[in-house]
């Protein structure tokens, strides 16, 4: 095939080429339909080498019109949106940068000692910040990246990431440097805190003279879009984001909560303590809150027309979902899915529609039968209506592809209306072309700020406080069905395990070693009980089985281990 | 987690009116049920015409589809036992119908086409979906259960039972199909003997059984093939046809199956026109015409391109937004009641209240146009109504016959324009457009370019352009262009005679070479030198002169025509422009929502302790503010400790002052509290989520984003 550069000079060359690539090009340029025959094709080449410079020609109108998209994204930048929302997102989605472990003390203290003040005000002097970065609109970042290139050539890789005074430190005295890292005194962070800033005005100063400093450290401004400081910037990303990912270690002090003296909240406490915190700026979310509200009509407008609305945001919107619901759904046939709930299924709300909705008695064989049914009732019957409400849409239980495909049936009915939010950031990314063509969606912005109360208290993987009592109750109730000497071997293992539980690698108790112990408390008489009595152990998930690396069966008990500690002390109590 | 909520059966609302909710709350104004039937006629009409383009536009596709099927099983027709049409009947007839990665507009197509198909060829047809077919067992259920109700379909429900049990007990197999095959083609023979013979129903004696795989990309391999290789076993008895649909390209299918099964496939490529097309008629027919009283700014419609074009390429998807666009303008502007037909516009006109008088009045066009008025009919308009309407009607005339004319300049600036290279002005008609709409075309750099290009236009390309613009002006339907008309046939004329006028001296100029056709190079090259020289002194040539007059010509028509929409009085009431709106609704970006909610709560919550500048918060923001802005200072694990005595530290400070040493225990639980709300609503959001890998520390899920 000729190469298209020679096109420019008028001559055209013809090669013998293969079919396969003639084919290809055929492929390419979606204007020819390919035939079976391919003598014709053969014959033809000449004029495939014309079709390629059509295509080339496309492709430079291709690249105008991107131009001219970019173009309009900044014009869209300009419109007055009133809310901010006209950040480009470089800002939102960029590489992550190597960090300090004590640089969130810092932030803290600074924030602190500048009460109303805004934190970056120190640096405002600094001529970079009128040329804002894409990756870093934060001053502290950006000071950190400049402060880091600065010392690299002074010390190894591995000192990265600690502070000049902790490093000399650590040079002097080793023994003083393990406490320091694990507890720091307040005092200590403050003169930390004091030689940054040091530091970072240093490096500041220093680039108004750039003679001194490293020019590559400094990304470039960002209007001066010259392809060269593009790939400057990107090649500066990608070193950036590999430096972060480079070390598996991550450098984080070791304190835990058990030090902290703490006495862990559970749920019912937490609620409490946290009705006594006033709910900040109240009147000002009362007023969003009424913004909301304005729309309400404009919704089930939208929703006629065979939209389906949904809601983002930061902020519960719970309330407002609930109150659109009250003010205006109260008189027709309605649905409300509380998506957070943690045992929603779709089967579920497939069966509340037939069963309560639509009165059908019977069961299905699948999902897909039971939309099929629904589709078809509403089909069939016009006057059939029904408002869905789901809290949540993008829940650990509803983002399966399969149940967002079903809803996504159903929300495409035009007699079903439904109002979903979503909350999680890459909630969108649930959703291909084909799903959101059936959801139709239009997108609301409704920010609300207030707290989601009722989500976040089922999240039974709660970080800290969760009590774990609803586990403890069932582990209780469970045992307290089976009989003594089953009793005694939940024990031993239990007891066990929290001797080990200053093992970090501690892989579970054998099956050998296990039945030696049970034999020697004259628990069981035989290999075969055991097993039996683990079975129905198993069977309500009171213990799991893993193979070790040498194919020995290991048992554990999936329970933490505060709550282990609390369940055999009852039961010391009960014995 | 799911409740129900059913009124009590009295208070049920028998239907519900949709245009009570158009009401909204400006519910004193009483135009709003007008409005409301307006948009939804005007809808209704738009609907209509799109769906007619679109069969227009597909109507040669299908029928190339039907009569390859046509002819794909005419050898099983006349049962041929001839041993090379045999070897030729182990192929199976396909067509790879090749549409367009717009995925989600495919529906539409098959739909249309099955009915086509259900028409013309056979009843007996399957649409098979990927995501219904995991394996071959799947495959040939659903296959059997449309087959087989469609087989009730035709014979209108007479022996429901018997398929209720054939669909749950017939095994799944080709074996019965084929049985169920003979069966119904058996049927219909004998049901109607009389019927068959005569015409036109000859294609009922055994018509094809057509499987359309409508994603054939997403099917599993394993699935097509076995397939496939199971069906060409059983061609002779059962004419099967499939349809590939293909998003992508039609080496799809190569690269899918083996050399042994494509073989087995007798593949015909049809090609759907492409989505671009499709848009660009959609634009031709909704736009540009004034057919349609409503209109779209140039920024809506540039949203709802660059949508088209960037993100989907669904043809649906522009046409919801069309809707959406109408919807917003009935909804949200009270004068869009004018937004209808001249004549219908008129009577509204006379009919308008007080306060919609008073809303004309408040348009920023209008009052442009007022303070062009001298004194007394400023006052007149201000303040009598009736005045205004005599007014407002004559307006809306001229917005009417300013779309005449702008539409049919436009296609003549297009026609010269298309054609220029590297296209300054755009390659496509919707482009022309949006550059005319966002300012004065003239003014621009690239309409300057594109007239410097206009006038280096060869002759013939130039007199097939004037031909193309008068057909334009003849079929338009403005009525100032009479003399346009004329005045481009005198061009065309003077053209003509141009050539006359060359042709003539042609002849002389060859006779005098053929005088001194000796010559040797230097003479050669010295009257080379001459005739440059001469060309670039020599004063324009007769053709040069015309066709700068001609596109002057054109430059005065644009310049009169084409002035931007947004000049004219009362464009308000026909064109939508908030283009914020819609991009919110159709393109949102939640991830920068929540960005600036957390980076600058400010933005939504109007206080001024929030106030801040640049990319800081202050400390007095939300709790989830300063828990988000401490975690981004973290790597990819966060101690949770360190984190909650950072949180305290600045909540801490805050309230610092007031609070005494003897309470501290208490805030000290309350801050606590405070900072677990905070960092489980972080997770539920997805910033943070627990991690084993160490004690009390939590993983970070996002980058940077500081």
């Amino acid at each position: 095939m000729s190469q298209p550069e020679g096109k420019g000079s008028g001559a055209l060359q013809v090669k013998f080429v293969p079919d396969e690539e003639v084919l290809k090009h055929i492929a390419d340029d979606s204007g020819i339909k390919v035939r079976k025959d391919k003598s014709q094709l053969m014959a033809n080449v000449k004029r495939f080498v014309k079709k390629l410079e059509n295509i080339s020609d496309d492709e430079a109108q291709e690249i105008l019109e991107e131009k001219n998209y970019v173009a309009v994204l900044g014009i869209c930048a300009q419109d007055p949106m009133g809310n901010g929302s006209s950040i480009s997102g470089g800002e939102v989605y960029s590489f992550q940068t190597p960090k300090r472990s004590s640089k969130m003390a810092e932030l803290a203290s600074e924030l602190a000692q500048t009460p109303g003040q805004s934190v970056a005000s120190d640096h405002s002097k600094c001529p970079e910040k009128t040329a804002k970065t894409p990756q870093s609109s934060s001053n502290f970042l950006w000071a950190e990246i400049a402060w880091k290139h600065n010392l690299i050539p002074l010390k190894k890789k591995e000192f990265v990431s600690t502070t000049p005074y902790r490093l000399r430190k650590r040079l002097a005295a080793p023994d003083l440097y393990l406490e320091s890292e694990s507890e720091y005194s307040a005092s200590c962070s403050e003169e930390e805190d004091e030689e940054d800033q040091k530091e970072v005005s240093t490096v500041l100063s220093g680039q108004k003279t750039p003679a001194k400093t490293k020019a590559a450290s400094t990304p470039p401004p960002r209007n001066n879009l010259g392809k060269k400081n593009k790939e400057d910037k990107m090649s500066n990303l990608v070193e950036e984001y590999f430096e972060a990912h480079s070390s598996s270690k991550v450098l984080t002090s070791d304190r835990t909560l058990q030090k902290l003296q703490k006495r862990r909240l559970n749920q019912q406490t937490l609620h409490d303590l946290l009705k006594k915190a006033p709910l900040a700026y109240a009147a000002e979310i009362k007023e969003l809150n009424q913004q909301h509200e304005s729309l309400f009509s404009k919704w089930m407008l939208q929703m006629h027309l065979g939209f389906n609305i949904v809601l983002y945001g930061l902020g519960s919107k719970r309330d407002l979902l609930e109150k659109f619901r009250t003010s205006v759904l109260q008189d027709s046939v309605h649905l409300v899915v509380n998506g957070y709930f943690p045992s929603i299924t779709v089967r579920s709300i497939l069966n509340s529609i037939t069963e309560e909705v639509l009165d059908h008695i019977g069961t299905f064989r699948s999902p897909l039968d039971q939309l099929e049914f629904i589709i078809k009732r509403f089909k069939e019957d016009s006057s059939l209506e029904l408002y869905v409400l789901i809290h949540n849409l993008d829940s650990q239980m509803l983002r399966g592809e399969r149940s967002q495909q079903i809803l996504a049936q159903l929300s495409s009915l035009p007699s079903i209306y439904l109002i979903a939010s979503i909350d999680h950031i890459n909630a969108p990314l649930m959703w291909d072309q084909a799903k959101l063509s059936l959801y139709n969606w239009l997108w609301y912005e409704t920010t609300t700020f207030s707290p989601y109360v009722e989500e976040t208290s089922y999240e039974n993987s709660l970080l800290v406080q969760q009590s774990g009592s609803l586990a403890l109750s069932s582990l209780t109730h469970v045992l307290r069905s089976l009989t003594l000497n089953a009793r005694g071997i939940f024990r031993l293992l239990a007891q066990y395990q929290l001797e080990n539980k200053d093992n970090p690698s501690y892989p579970g108790l054998s099956f050998q070693d296990f039945y030696q112990q049970c034999r020697e408390h004259f628990l069981v008489n035989s290999d075969l009980t055991l097993r039996a009595q683990l079975t129905e152990f198993r069977d309500h998930k009171l213990i799991r089985t893993k193979r070790g690396a040498d194919g020995v069966e290991y048992l554990l008990i999936p329970v933490d281990d505060s709550t282990l500690t609390d369940f055999l002390e009852k039961e010391d109590e009960d014995v | 987690g799911c409740f129900v909520f059913k009124p009590s059966p009295k208070k049920r609302k028998v239907s519900q009116k949709t245009a009570i909710d158009f009401r909204g709350r400006n519910n004193e104004s009483e135009d709003s049920e007008l409005r409301f039937v307006t948009c939804q006629s005007l809808w209704n009409q738009i609907k209509s015409e799109t769906e007619q383009i679109q069969e227009d536009l597909n109507k040669q596709l299908f029928d190339n589809l039907l009569s390859f099927l046509r002819r794909s099983h005419s050898e099983f027709r006349e049962k041929t036992t001839e041993w090379t049409c045999q070897m030729k009947s182990r192929e199976i007839p396909t067509a790879a119908l090749v549409l367009g990665v717009n995925v989600t507009d495919h529906d539409l197509t098959f739909r249309s086409f099955s009915e086509v198909l259900q028409n013309n060829i056979t009843p007996y047809i399957a649409l098979l979906e990927a995501k219904d077919c995991p394996d071959v067992k799947n495959l040939m259920q659903k296959l059997m259960g449309q087959l087989m109700n469609c087989y009730i379909d035709v014979d209108s429900l007479e022996d429901e039972d018997f398929v209720q049990v054939s669909q749950n007990r017939i095994r799944c197999s080709m074996t019965s199909l084929i049985n169920w095959y003979e069966n119904v083609t058996k049927k219909t023979d004998s049901e109607t003997p009389s019927k068959k013979r005569t015409s036109s129903s000859r294609r009922w004696q055994s018509p094809p059984v057509v499987v359309i795989f409508k994603d054939m990309e997403s099917f599993t391999t394993k699935v097509l093939q076995d397939f496939i290789v199971i069906s060409s076993q059983h061609i002779h008895e059962l004419p099967l046809v499939l349809i590939f649909g293909i998003a992508t390209s039609p080496m799809i299918i190569h690269s899918l199956l083996p050399h042994s099964v494509s073989s087995l496939l007798c593949i015909e490529l049809f090609q759907s026109l492409s989505c671009k097309e499709h848009l660009s008629t959609i634009i031709d027919k909704l736009l540009l015409t004034t057919q349609f009283p409503f209109k779209l700014g140039e920024k809506v419609l540039q949203v709802l391109i660059n949508i088209f074009l960037y993100h989907d390429f669904s043809v649906q998807n522009f046409i919801k937004g069309f809707q959406l666009c109408m919807v917003e303008h009935f909804y949200s502007q009270p004068l869009s009641v004018l937004c209808c037909q001249l004549v219908d516009a008129k009577k509204r006109v006379n009919s308008l209240s007080h306060d919609q008088c008073e809303n004309i009045r408040k348009l920023p066009s209008f009052r442009r146009y007022v303070e062009g008025q001298v004194s007394e009919k400023q006052i007149a308009l201000l303040t009598a109504d009736n005045f205004l309407k005599e007014i407002v009607q004559k307006l809306l005339e001229d917005l009417h016959v300013y779309h005449e004319n702008y539409v049919s300049v436009l296609r003549c600036l297009h026609v010269f324009t298309s054609s220029l290279p590297k296209y300054p002005l755009g390659k496509q008609i919707r482009e022309l457009h949006c550059a005319c709409l966002e300012n004065r075309v003239w003014e621009t750099e690239e309409y300057e370019s594109s007239l410097q290009l206009a006038r280096m236009l060869n002759k013939s390309d130039v007199v097939t352009m004037l031909q193309q613009c008068v057909e334009i002006f003849v079929s338009s339907s403005g009525k100032e262009f009479d003399k346009t008309v004329e005045k481009l046939k005198e061009f065309l004329t003077q053209f003509q005679k141009l050539e006359e006028a060359i042709q003539e001296r042609d002849v002389s100029v060859s006779s005098q070479k053929e005088l001194q056709k000796k010559t040797d190079l230097f003479h050669l090259q010295k009257t080379l030198l001459e005739l440059k020289e001469s060309r670039r002194s020599k004063k324009l040539t007769k053709f040069e002169m015309l066709r700068f007059e001609v596109v002057d010509y054109i430059d005065s028509l644009v310049r009169t025509y084409l002035i931007p929409a947004d000049h004219k009085t009362l464009h308000e009431i026909v064109y939508f422009n908030t283009a914020s709106v819609l991009r919110g609704h159709l393109n949102a970006a939640p991830r920068i929502a929540l960005h600036t909610a957390l980076n600058n709560p400010y933005c939504y919550l109007k206080n001024q302790a929030l106030k801040s500048d640049g990319g800081s918060i202050s400390n007095k923001a939300p709790d989830i503010c300063i828990v988000y802005k401490l975690h981004l200072e973290c790597g990819r694990l966060i101690n949770l400790v360190d984190w909650l005595e950072a949180f305290s530290t600045v909540v801490m400070a805050v309230e610092g002052p007031n609070a005494d040493a003897a309470s501290s225990d208490q805030v000290d639980d309350i801050i606590h509290a405070r900072f677990i709300r905070a960092i489980s609503e972080l997770e539920l959001l997805g910033f943070i989520k627990p991690s084993k890998q160490k004690t009390d520390h939590v993983a970070r899920l996002t980058w940077g984003g500081c």
